[in-house]
Order: C-alpha cells, then sequence, then structure tokens
C-alpha cells in the first residue's frame, strides 16, 4: 500500500510532512479517545451508583444497631413490693418508687431538673409495668440493687442521633422540649448511654406507634422456614428435572415443551407467582395464610427455573468420556449418571441452589401477596414444626412493612434490616464462590 | 400434625420393604449374589419405591381431593334462606370455615368439650358466645345454619382424614408386600427400578408446566370472575382508576389505562438510564479493558443485579426521592411536589437494570467473531470506527433482544414502584408527578381487607393477567431473536 502511494506522488497531499498527522486523522484520533471516554465513564457512572448506594445503606443503617438506654440502679425492699402491690395503680406505684430512686440517682450528683411522671413516660415509656414483671418473674432479687437498661423512647432515641433536634421539634405527646432538658442531664450524670441493639436483632415487629421496640428476629426465623422449604424442595426436584433432560430426554414436541416453559418461567415477573401462589395455595388448597410453608412453596417455584438452568450447565461440563467409561465397563445408563456424573457436577449444582437461594431470599413481591406482611411477625413460633404453619414474615417483607409506616423512625429500622439481610446474601454468595473456586474443575 | 407422622410411618415401611426385598432376593439365589439378575440392592430399592410412590400419590391425590368434597357437600347443606341480602354462597362458605377453625382450635386448647362441638342441638348463640370467649376470631353472629354446616364440615373433614391415613397405609403395605412376592432371583429388578426413576425425573421436570398451567388457571379463572362484574371494555378502554373501598361495586372505575401509561413511563425512563450505561460498559468491557480492569469492574456491576429489589426500593423513597426534591422541588426548580414519581423510580430501576443489560450486551458482543474485527482493523480502522461499524451492526438483533428483556424486567419489576412512584393512577406526561404500575396496584388491591369475590379485588388478577401476557410476549420475542442471532454465528 505505501509502495503504490509512493510510485504515484500526489503534489498536493505532500505539502504537508508526513510525519505529522493531518485534521482528518486527528479527527479520527479525537473520535476514537470519545469514544474510550464513553466507556469509561459508563462504568464510573454504575460503580459511582453502586458506592452511593453502599454508602447510604451503611450511613442511614447503622445507627439501628445502637440504642438509648436509660441505666439506673434500683432496689426494691420486701416491704416497698408488699406496699405497691396493695395499691389500686399498682404500675404507678412502680413507676413512683422508680422516678424517686431516679431523682436521688441525679441529686446524689447535684444535678437538679423536675422529674414528673409523665415525662419518664414519654422518654421510657410504662416503666412501671417493666420493673413489675421483672420482679415478679424475678423474686429472689428483691432487697439487692438491680442494673436496669431501659430503652429509651425512639424520639429521645432520635434526639441522640439527630434525627430530632431542639430547634425544630414541637410540642407533642411523644416528647416535649423540656424533656429535652432532663435527657441533658441525664446524660451529663452517665445515666443515659448508647448500647448495641441486641433487642433490634433479636426481637419481633412492634406496634405502628412503637418503632424504638421494633426488631428483626422473628422474621429472620420466618425467612429461614421458607429457605428450609424452598432448599427441601427446589434441590430435588430441579436436579432431578435438570438430569431427566440434559441425560435422558428424547428429543421430541414435549421435551421441546418443557424446555419453552423453563425459560419462559425463568422471565415471569415474581409477583405473578405471588398471584399463583394466592390463587393455589390459599383459595384453593386453603393452606394457611401467613405461613413460611406457602410462601417456600411459592419461592420454590420461582427459584426452580434458575436452579435448574444453573444444574444443567454443570451437568453439560462433565465431559461425555465419563459417560462412556462408565458405559464401557457395564454400567446402565441410569448408573453412569448417578454414580459418576452427578458427584462431578455436585460443586457446580450446589453453587447454583446457593445462588437460587440467595435470590429468593431477597424476594419480596409475591410474600406480600400471600399475606407475610411485617406486622404478623408478632412473636418467635412455638416449635420446630409450628415454624412452618404459624403465621410469620420475612426480611424483605419486613423491610417494606417499615418502609411503608408513617413514623421516620422505622426507616432507621428498614436500612439496619437491609443491612441484616444483606449480610446473609453476601455469606452465602462468599461461600458459593469459595465453593466454585474449591471443587470447580477444569477439563 | 398428623400428616407429619403418616409420612414417616410410610417411609419406615419402606425402609424396612428395602432390607426384606433384598434378603429375599439374596435368599432366593441362595445367599449368591452372583446368581441374581441385578445386584441386591436394586431388588431391595424395587421394595421401597412400589411402596413409597403409590402411597404418596395416593396422599398427594387426596389432600387435594378432599376440601373440593366436603366444600360441594357442605354447600349442599346451606339453604339459600341462610344467604343474607349483599352476602354470597362463598361468603358464607368462608364463615363456616371459619367457625369449623374455631371449634377445632377451641377444642384444641380444652375449652370445649369435643361433644359439645358435635352437639346436633347447640345453640348459635350460645356457641358463639363459647367461641368468643375461647380467643378465636368469629364473625359477630353465627347463625343456626352455619353452625351446623361448620359442625357437619368438621365431622366430614375429620373423618375424611382418618379414611385417608388408614387408605395411605394400607395402600403402602400392599405396594410392599406385593413386590416382596415379585421378588426371586429371575426378576428384573433393576429394568423396573431404573424405569421407575425415569418417570420420576420426567415427573419433576413436567413441573414446569404444571406452574405454568397453574399460573394461567389461577389468571384465567380469577379474571372470568371478575370480567362478570365489571365490563371488559371499561376495563381496557378507562382512563380513570378510582377504586371504592367501602362499597361493593358499582362505584369504582377501573380503567387499566392509566397503569398502564404509568408502567410505560416508569420503564422508558429506566431504559434511558440503563441502555447507554450498560450499552457503553458492555463495549468498554469486551473491546478496551484490560484482563485486569475487567475482573475488577465485571463482577463489581453485577453486584447491582445481586441486590433485592427491596433495597432499591428503599433507596428510591429515602434517598433518591429527596435527592430530586431538593433539585426540582419547591426549593429548586419547582417542578416536583413530593419525592415519590416516574422520575425517582425509574432513575433507580435504571440503575438496577445496568448490569442485566450489560452483561447480556456483553456476551452478544464477545460472540461476533474475531475475523470481522480483524477484516476492518487490516482495511485501516481505527478501534471504534470497527466497533460502531461493524461489530454493533452485527450484534444489533442481539443487542435488541437483551434491550427488550431488560424492558420486561422493567414492566414486571414491583417493589421499586411500590415504594418509589407513589400512589396516583393518572394520565400525565410530567415525569416528576407521582405515578403508578400494573404491578404496584396488584399489590395494593391484594394486600387491603377486600373481599376476595368484590371486583376490586378481582381486577388484581386481570391486571396480573395483563402483565403476563405482556412479559410473556416480550420475553418469547426477545428469546427469538437472541437465538435467532446465536444460530448466524455458530
Amino acid at each position: 500500500m505505501t509502495d503504490a502511494s509512493m510510485q504515484t506522488p500526489e503534489t498536493g497531499r505532500h505539502s504537508v510532512s508526513l510525519t505529522a498527522t493531518d485534521a482528518h486523522t486527528r479527527k479520527r484520533a479525537n473520535a476514537e479517545k470519545r469514544f474510550r471516554a464513553y466507556g469509561i465513564a459508563a462504568i464510573a457512572t454504575g460503580l459511582f451508583f453502586l458506592v452511593v448506594l453502599f454508602t447510604s445503606i451503611l450511613s442511614e443503617g447503622i445507627p439501628a444497631f445502637k440504642r438509648t438506654v436509660i441505666s439506673v440502679d434500683f432496689t426494691l425492699t420486701e416491704a416497698q413490693r408488699t406496699e405497691a402491690e396493695g395499691e389500686l395503680f399498682k404500675t404507678k406505684a412502680y413507676s413512683n418508687l422508680f422516678i424517686a430512686a431516679l431523682k436521688s440517682e441525679l441529686d446524689e450528683r447535684g444535678l437538679n431538673v423536675a422529674v414528673d411522671e409523665a415525662a419518664i413516660e414519654r422518654l421510657l415509656g410504662k416503666v412501671g409495668g417493666t420493673i413489675r414483671t421483672f420482679y415478679s418473674d424475678n423474686p429472689d432479687k428483691i432487697g439487692e440493687p438491680v442494673a436496669f437498661d431501659l430503652t429509651a423512647s425512639s424520639r429521645v432515641d432520635g434526639y441522640f442521633k439527630g434525627r430530632v433536634s431542639r430547634d425544630t421539634m414541637q410540642d407533642s405527646r411523644f416528647l416535649q422540649k423540656s424533656d429535652l432538658d432532663l435527657v441533658d442531664a441525664l446524660e451529663e450524670a452517665g445515666i443515659v448511654k448508647q448500647a448495641f441493639n441486641w433487642p433490634f436483632i433479636t426481637g419481633a415487629d412492634s406496634g405502628v406507634d412503637n418503632p424504638g421496640g421494633a426488631g428483626i428476629g422473628a422474621s429472620v426465623v420466618g425467612s429461614f422456614f421458607m429457605m428450609l422449604v424452598v432448599l427441601g424442595l427446589s434441590l430435588p426436584i430441579g436436579v432431578a428435572a435438570s438430569i431427566y433432560l440434559e441425560e435422558f430426554a428424547p428429543q421430541n414436541r414435549f421435551t421441546d415443551l418443557i424446555e419453552v416453559n423453563i425459560s419462559n418461567l425463568a422471565a415471569v415477573p415474581s409477583i405473578v407467582f405471588g398471584i399463583l401462589g394466592l390463587a393455589v395455595f390459599i383459595q384453593f388448597m386453603h393452606l394457611p395464610q401467613s405461613a413460611p410453608l406457602v410462601g417456600g412453596l411459592v419461592l420454590t417455584l420461582m427459584t426452580l427455573p434458575t436452579i435448574i438452568i444453573s444444574t444443567r450447565a454443570s451437568l453439560k461440563a462433565v465431559p461425555p468420556s465419563i459417560r462412556d467409561a462408565a458405559l464401557g465397563v457395564g454400567a446402565s445408563k441410569m448408573q453412569a449418571v448417578f454414580h459418576h456424573v452427578l458427584p462431578l457436577a455436585a460443586p457446580g449444582i450446589l453453587t447454583g441452589t446457593i445462588i437460587g437461594l440467595a435470590q429468593a431470599l431477597g424476594e419480596t413481591a409475591p410474600l406480600l401477596l400471600i399475606g407475610m406482611v411485617g406486622f404478623v411477625a408478632r412473636g418467635y413460633p412455638d416449635g420446630f414444626l409450628a415454624g412452618f404453619t404459624e403465621p410469620n414474615s420475612a426480611m424483605p417483607a419486613q423491610i417494606y412493612t417499615w418502609a411503608a409506616r408513617a413514623d421516620v423512625g422505622f426507616y432507621e429500622k428498614a436500612w439496619g434490616g437491609i443491612i441484616i439481610l444483606l449480610i446473609f446474601l453476601l455469606s452465602m454468595n462468599i461461600i458459593a464462590i469459595i465453593l466454585r473456586r474449591r471443587f470447580e474443575r477444569r477439563w | 400434625m398428623p400428616i407429619l407422622w403418616l409420612f414417616l410411618i410410610v417411609i419406615a415401611i419402606a425402609a424396612v420393604g428395602y432390607v426384606l426385598g433384598r434378603s429375599r432376593a439374596l435368599q432366593s439365589a441362595g445367599g449368591d449374589s452372583r446368581n441374581l439378575h441385578s445386584l441386591p440392592t436394586f431388588y431391595g430399592a424395587n421394595v421401597a419405591l412400589k411402596t413409597v410412590v403409590p402411597a404418596f400419590g395416593l396422599l398427594i391425590i387426596w389432600l387435594l381431593a378432599q376440601p373440593l368434597y366436603v366444600n360441594s357437600q357442605i354447600s349442599g347443606m346451606i339453604p339459600d334462606t341462610a344467604i343474607k341480602e349483599g352476602s354470597s354462597h362463598s361468603l358464607v362458605m368462608a364463615e363456616v370455615r371459619r367457625t369449623a377453625d374455631g371449634l377445632d382450635n377451641a377444642v384444641a386448647q380444652g375449652q370445649i368439650a369435643e361433644t359439645e362441638a358435635r352437639d346436633a342441638q347447640a345453640d348459635a348463640a350460645d356457641m358463639t358466645q363459647r367461641l368468643k370467649d375461647a380467643g378465636q376470631v368469629v364473625t359477630s353472629e353465627i347463625t343456626q345454619p352455619v353452625l351446623r354446616a361448620a359442625q357437619g364440615y368438621r365431622v366430614m373433614t375429620a373423618s375424611g382424614y382418618k379414611i385417608m391415613s388408614i387408605a395411605v397405609i394400607v395402600v403402602a403395605i400392599a405396594g410392599a408386600v406385593f413386590s416382596l412376592f415379585q421378588t426371586h432371583s429371575e426378576y428384573r429388578a433393576r429394568n423396573v427400578v431404573e424405569q421407575g426413576i425415569r418417570i420420576l425425573l420426567l415427573g419433576a421436570a413436567s413441573i414446569a408446566i404444571l406452574t405454568t398451567v397453574g399460573i394461567v388457571l389461577s389468571l384465567v379463572f380469577n379474571t372470568w370472575e371478575f370480567f362478570k362484574l365489571y365490563p371488559a371494555t371499561d376495563f381496557f378502554f378507562g382512563k380513570t382508576w378510582a377504586p371504592s373501598f367501602s362499597g361493593r361495586g358499582g362505584s369504582s372505575s377501573l380503567g387499566i389505562l392509566p397503569l398502564l401509561w404509568g408502567t410505560f413511563y416508569i420503564s422508558l425512563v429506566a431504559l434511558l438510564v440503563a441502555v447507554p450505561i450498560g450499552l457503553f460498559a458492555a463495549i468498554y468491557l469486551s473491546e478496551y479493558a484490560s484482563p485486569k480492569v475487567r475482573a475488577f469492574a465485571k463482577p463489581l456491576l453485577e453486584v447491582l443485579a445481586g441486590i433485592p429489589t427491596i433495597v432499591y426500593g428503599l433507596f428510591a423513597l429515602l434517598t433518591v426521592g429527596p435527592l430530586l426534591l431538593s433539585v426540582f422541588g419547591d426549593d429548586g426548580l419547582g417542578w416536583m411536589k413530593a419525592g415519590t414519581a416516574v422520575m425517582t423510580a425509574g432513575l433507580v430501576m435504571g440503575i438496577m437494570l445496568i448490569p442485566f443489560v450489560s452483561s447480556l450486551s456483553d456476551d452478544i458482543i464477545n460472540a461476533v467473531p474475531q475475523a470481522m474485527r480483524d477484516g476492518s482493523y487490516g482495511l485501516g480502522a481505527t478501534q471504534s470506527e470497527t466497533i460502531r461499524q461493524v461489530v454493533l451492526p452485527a450484534a444489533l438483533p442481539g443487542i435488541v433482544g437483551a434491550i427488550l428483556l431488560a424492558a420486561s424486567r422493567a414492566i414486571g419489576e414491583t417493589m421499586i414502584v411500590v415504594l418509589g412512584a407513589g400512589a396516583a393512577a393518572r394520565l400525565s406526561l410530567n415525569p416528576f408527578e407521582a405515578m403508578t404500575t400494573v404491578t404496584a396496584k396488584i399489590v395494593s388491591q391484594l394486600t387491603g381487607d377486600a373481599d376476595f369475590a368484590s371486583p376490586e379485588a378481582l381486577v388484581a388478577f386481570a391486571l396480573g393477567m395483563t402483565l403476563f401476557i405482556l412479559t410473556l410476549g416480550l420475553n418469547i420475542f426477545a428469546l427469538y431473536i437472541v437465538r435467532k442471532y446465536r444460530e448466524q454465528y455458530e
């Protein structure tokens, strides 16, 4: 090419040196650079969104793991107890005793603020009831000093986390400005502290006006039982279906029908599976509403296509020579598959199953339709079997319920719930990756 | 849980059958397994299979059929006079079931004796009070026919389960005994067992078909019910969506057009975000990036795909919505009134779809043969010219397929729009206004307290049907294009 152009010199074009780039080439080179920059910008935008997402999850969610507690050393004598039990309003008597204890502790440190019963109720809820229950459960503690760690109300909690501020807050029946003076004094005395929020991790959902008491524990249990159902059904069914399709199915219309169905089911919106669950499992079969069993069945149908697709891929990855060798030494086709192909494909199948389970764990929409909304998760199930049939919620549905509530205090819980959900998902995915790294065989 | 016990009993019979079958086969061969047709374990498996499969088959069929049979028997017991004005047969049946459950629970707690619960002379008012005392959720006043029907329901259900347990155990034992008699050294146990396992595998594969059939039937049946109560033309061409929550039909207008518009508008915004970013990311990753960058950026982008949609929903509601509001709201440009809007949901959904578009396009771009690129370079084209004029046109059908798949994902997405798009159904062009979608309305119509027989609840099935057909059509079309394209270069 260069020779050809040299033999036919064009006088006009050679006015510029050969080593300098002409305008056209520069334009092309610039277009090249721009195009490359678009690509880098696209990836950078994607990663930027990822970073923003995780920053907002972490910054909004971490406060949910801290709670504000008011810890008071309190001693109840036998005489005080008899007296309180003799009164008409027993819990009120207990809370008066508590206020007296709090006051003396404040006086001891030389802090002088007004403590009245209404303010304490706004700060701590019904203290008297809590104390009375404690002593009727632990009568042997009477007469000894007991350190009570009482959870402060969500507004007080919000005051420490910056959600509620002195300038913007309005006096309401939940919190008044004068209460904040008391809170400040209590903080100075070291009575108000920040502690790790165990009740959030172990607790159950609370009422709509008590964000402070809401916990995710019960719905974690609900999710756990659902995952047991999904694992117990979708792994055997999915593996069986894949073995059939990959190893035994003849090429005919029925096989084609199954294949088309599987690939379409994989793309059906999850909410449609919820409708299926509602119509078939609840309306038609009358299975209990809001039960993890039903949720598990719906999610099984939803994850089956995922598991079948990944299982078929790992069965396909086992080279035919393995089958041929097995058949050659006299194994039947069934024996070749079950004794040789399946064990070799097992790591891939497990990986696919774990990823399918992780997908099912984060699914929300179908659960809402079968009644597994957050507010049914009011406590732990009574036993292992009851865990499948008693109404419960699941982690993502619980997060949705919190996000849909009006009280801002629940938003923090929702973010916190997401952190816990993501921890579960992350660990499942890490296990899957480790399994793949460890056992995957390249043929 | 008696069904669990039944399950365990059948398994135990099968286990015993396995051992007996194996030893019987060995015995008939004089203790030398070389004289047997199959390996001894196959004889055991033969007995176990013939015990378990018929017994569990019967169990499942019985569990499905019994409620249907009992319901039809009991509904015959309820006279038409017992159905109150404004109520329906199915509502009364629901009441009967609730009463029966209440009686069951009360008996289980020991609040009501079994004989009292069955007492045909029991007074309805008295029973209502006692059930309420026992903490059972019952309707305000159980009428006499309902109580009788509930008692009949309990008796039939209980005796049905008793007969079922006996029948299942008998079938299991019969299967075991029959196959034990079959067992002798000439019996072709391996062939029979393998054929049986093959049929079981086929059954497992057929569950995909059953699921589709289940989806279609449950949608069609309920949609049919809905169109009996509400005219189909009003549903498909109605321009207002305003379900009433108090009355029973009549006052609701349930037009799908505003919902479809919201769905398409939000999906459009999502695709406008996801397609350019996803496509350019895919081009860069497959054509420019060094293996190191690729190994780093690709998995990170795919993390976006692994995040549950509820997280995106919350992100839209609490982070993106307020952020957009501070720019476009009353403090800024004044276009936006609330954080929930088409823009909020569309933007977040677009973020969710980026990895979906990018990894599908990545696969497709990688499938374009290297020879085509080399030819283009040989003619002196730069890398970007090659991509724009050779690789992308060659990959175009596949990329269109990927975009259609992403669109079907966007249409079916639920949690982001439930939390991020608002609840008001309107036909508007302003992307900063709140709109709602088909999926969001399915959730809101089916999670309330509405009665299942009302058009307000049944409309959700018609919406589901529309959604199903829409996404199915898109998927089939997209898969067709992708497959066609793949064949071109293979």
